[in-house]
């Protein structure tokens, strides 16, 4: 393991050799742009001396993953906003075909207008496709986790392809300094890639994907989801293997910091999540009961770890960088689902903000926390959704 | 099940596809000169050849569209009604 | 070209699929895959050769096939290579097999950038000149005046001349193959093996369903595409062009048979004869047939 100083997107581009990953197929748009980039350098270097194909499309980008993975390679690519959009039929189709292949999503808001910088919108889009959903808020937790996704991907157990989402130039542009691994290192820790079901080899032929009549196909999206659900417990298991290994541990599906003893915890995805930190201290040293709740996994959704903080907090302030329009934060939503059938009535409070790249401040997440916190104190809820720093 | 849709080749995938058919063809093993005519065109690969060319259709599967009788350069495959065939080769 | 007794007797079609009975795409796919004899890899895009293989959990092919997305054929098939490639497998064909709605339409731009990309696999167009799989709608492949379930009237546009597009590529190995005549068609797969790089084929192939004629024709209608000028049969090695020898007498047009013999065998030009002879529209038919014959051989020769 050794220190290095780079952008998320050079980092990413790092794991791909780290992980051994055998096809990369991807096409630019901003910020993802200097993940390909950056492969092919290292490709034609020859540090990377996997197969990357340069394509034509975002779609094509998918379905080459596709191909590539139902081939037994391991496959890997990068992209954002329309990007991600572009390739919808592909991640529904790499969902149901079981096949363990990893997406870096660089969050952007999507068009129109035209705008770079993050909202996660895109990925919010897509997440009733099967895919299991990181967000991270550091370069690290980038490289780390996309590594330990191959190995969550590609368990039997699991089977599911994993996007692992990055803010947009936040954390795509920003140089960091990150633990790099080299791949004998890795080996440890992630065995080469073997399909446990079916593999397109001529020795051995099978028709993948040919037609599936109702009496069947129920039974298909069922295993889908338990796959997906399996990831919450295997997930688990990666960690502890990495921690042990290399001394990295991200927090789980949510990360907590300061929860234990908390009567307000702000929820929020992507880097905002690391900005809250700085928000709660500041509000402890003010006398606030307040933590921070980092929601690194939103599918599959971890319940039981949402009952377990609703079980003991009185507020969530619940923060999402996007919208689904007409029934506001999907994860301010999820929370309310996870609490419907417990006991434990918490105030769920949703706020939506930091779209476009708008700037969320270390002040704007207190100011939040704060209003939550008012309402728990005086017993009144208050608006169900704001929408923070909203201009009249 | 399994965990996603992967399919086993196999002869009869569809059934026994014999029961589309309305009409069978019947080869006049005397006319045939074993060119093997009928057995290039055959869709359903259902003609199998014996070392010498002699065709042999399969009737579990064959879906009698006819081309074998079309094609066949000598003319001597006939296209007769299943129970006429069966009648014939006193199959019924 | 192989004499009949040559070819393979294994079958990787397998009787008791799914194809309605005279399909032709069998016929193609039987002598595509003896030519090729099993080291293949196939990628299927939505088309109807999706729905032949048959109802999960069965297969009526014999070969590993990777169904995928109608517009994703060629990009599939890029990721599939990439992944031998990976493994260290030169040998392992991966081959496209797609309609011409996947081919000129929805599959343009994959096709286009998986040429682009020399990548080293066989894509076959196998042109049934509609959207069968969905009903018989148009194609960028559908005739001029044929009907179809969204051109009741007849097509108003002629076909797009999808060769030219491919060859402006410059793939490694070109050709135009025909269902009536397998023997030639099992050549040029067997060519196909001896090029690496990318390679186009596409393949003439009579619909009884959408075309509308007696299913037991369906050989004498191909034939009757080549023999009215209708279907040029040629290849391209690199950039030499060789007429097909089945073509060679029909450049002359004095030589082809009446466009009447191939068109009112169709249920779907019956129109044109209907109540009377569309002589205008018969005419511009003809008129499609001689100026393909002249943008082809201008372009090629
Ligand atoms: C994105 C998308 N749009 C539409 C369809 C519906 N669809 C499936 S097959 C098909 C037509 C296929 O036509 P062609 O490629 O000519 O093959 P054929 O069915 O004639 O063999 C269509 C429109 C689809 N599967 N995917
Ligand atoms: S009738 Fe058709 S399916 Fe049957 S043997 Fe003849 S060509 Fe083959
Ligand atoms: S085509 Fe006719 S002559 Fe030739 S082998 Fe078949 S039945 Fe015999």
């Amino acid at each position: 393991m050794k220190t290095e100083l780079m952008s998320a997107n050079y980092a990413a581009a790092r794991s791909v050799i780290s992980a051994r990953v055998e096809v990369v197929a991807a096409y630019p748009i901003t910020p993802a742009t200097t993940v390909p980039e950056q492969i092919a350098l290292l490709n034609e270097d020859g540090f990377y001396t996997g197969q990357f194909i340069r394509v034509e499309s975002e779609h094509s980008a998918i379905f080459a993953c596709i191909g590539a993975s139902s081939t037994g390679a391991r496959a890997f690519t990068a992209t954002s906003s329309n990007g991600l959009l572009l390739m919808d039929e592909g991640l529904h189709w790499a969902a149901a075909a079981r096949l363990p292949i990893v997406i870096n999503n660089i969050n952007r808001s999507v068009s129109p207008s035209w705008n770079i910088h993050v909202t996660h919108d895109d990925s919010y889009s897509k997440r009733d496709t099967g895919w299991i959903q990181f967000y991270v808020s550091s370069v690290d937790e980038l490289y780390h986790t996309i590594i330990q996704s191959f190995k969550l991907a590609e368990d039997e157990r699991v089977l599911m392809p994993v996007m692992i989402n990055s803010d947009g130039f936040v954390l795509s542009h920003t140089l960091s300094s990150f633990d790099y691994l080299e791949p004998e290192e890795v080996d440890k820790f992630l065995p080469p890639y073997s399909p446990p079901h079916w593999i397109m080899d001529p020795a051995n032929p099978v028709s993948h994907g040919n037609i599936v009549f109702p009496e069947y196909y129920q039974e298909f999206r069922y295993m889908m989801h338990e796959g997906t659900q399996n990831a919450l417990k295997v997930y688990e298991e990666v960690e502890k293997d990495y921690k042990n290994l290399f001394g990295k541990y991200f927090g789980g599906p949510i990360d907590c910091y300061k929860c234990d003893d908390a009567e307000v915890v702000f929820t929020s995805q992507g880097s905002i999540a690391a900005e809250a930190k700085d928000a709660v201290d500041e509000l402890r040293d003010e006398g606030y009961r307040v933590g921070n709740a980092r929601v690194r996994m939103i599918r599959p959704f971890p319940v039981d770890k949402i009952r377990e903080l609703g079980s003991h907090v009185k507020g969530f302030a619940s923060f999402d960088r996007g919208v689904s329009y007409g029934f506001g934060g999907p994860v301010a939503n999820d929370i309310r689902a996870s609490m419907y059938h417990t006991k434990y009535r918490p105030m769920i409070k949703s706020y939506i903000g930091g779209l476009g790249g708008r700037d969320m401040t270390v002040t704007d997440i207190k100011e939040v926390i704060k209003d939550t916190y008012k309402a728990v104190e005086s017993g009144d809820l208050g608006p169900e959704e704001t929408w923070h720093d909203l201009m009249e | 099940m399994p965990k996603t849709s992967y399919s086993k080749p196999m002869v009869g995938a569809t059934g026994e596809t014999g029961s589309w058919r309305t009409f069978d063809p019947v080869v006049d093993y005397d006319e045939c000169n074993r060119c093997r005519t009928c057995w290039l065109h055959c869709p359903e690969a259902v003609i199998s050849l014996d070392e010498d060319g002699t065709p042999h259709t399969d009737y579990d599967y064959c879906k009698g569209c006819g081309i074998c009788a079309q094609v066949c350069p000598k003319q001597c495959i006939e296209m007769v009604r299943t129970d006429e065939r069966k009648r014939r080769t006193g199959e019924v | 070209m192989v004499a009949t007794r040559e070819m393979p007797l294994k079958e990787y079609v397998l009787k008791g699929n799914a194809a309605c009975a005279g399909c032709q795409d069998m016929v193609a796919l039987r002598h595509a895959h003896k030519a090729l004899e099993g080291d293949v890899i196939q990628v299927v895009p939505a088309c109807c050769t999706s729905v032949v293989q048959s109802l999960w959990p069965k297969s009526g092919l014999a070969i590993p096939v990777l169904n995928t997305a109608f517009m994703a054929a060629a990009a599939t098939a890029s990721g599939v290579k990439a992944a031998l490639k990976a493994k260290g497998n030169d040998t392992t064909m991966v081959m496209v097999w797609a309609g011409d709605g996947g081919t000129f339409d929805i599959g343009i731009q994959a096709l286009s950038g998986a040429l682009e990309r020399r990548t080293d696999f066989l894509y076959i167009c196998y042109n049934n000149q509609v959207y069968s799989n969905t009903g018989t709608q148009r194609s960028g492949a559908t005739p001029l005046h044929a009907q179809t379930t969204t051109t009741w009237r007849g097509k108003t546009e002629p076909e797009k001349m999808i060769d030219l597009i491919v060859s402006a590529h410059e793939p490694v190995y070109q050709f135009t193959a025909n269902t009536a005549y397998p023997r030639d068609l099992y050549d040029k797969f067997k060519k196909a093996l001896e090029y690496p790089g990318p390679k186009f084929g596409h393949i003439f192939l009579p619909c009884p369903q959408a075309w509308n004629y007696p299913v037991e024709q369906g050989v004498e209608i191909g034939k009757l595409a080549v023999e009215t000028g209708y279907w040029i049969q040629w290849e391209r090695i690199g950039e030499e062009f060789i007429l097909g020898r089945e073509s060679k007498r029909f450049q002359d047009p004095e030589k082809r048979k009446p466009v009447d013999e191939f068109l009112k065998m169709q249920g779907r030009f019956s129109h044109l004869f209907k109540p009377k002879r569309d002589e205008k529209k018969i005419n511009e038919f003809e008129d499609f047939i001689q100026h393909r014959w002249d943008v082809i051989m201008r372009a090629f020769t």
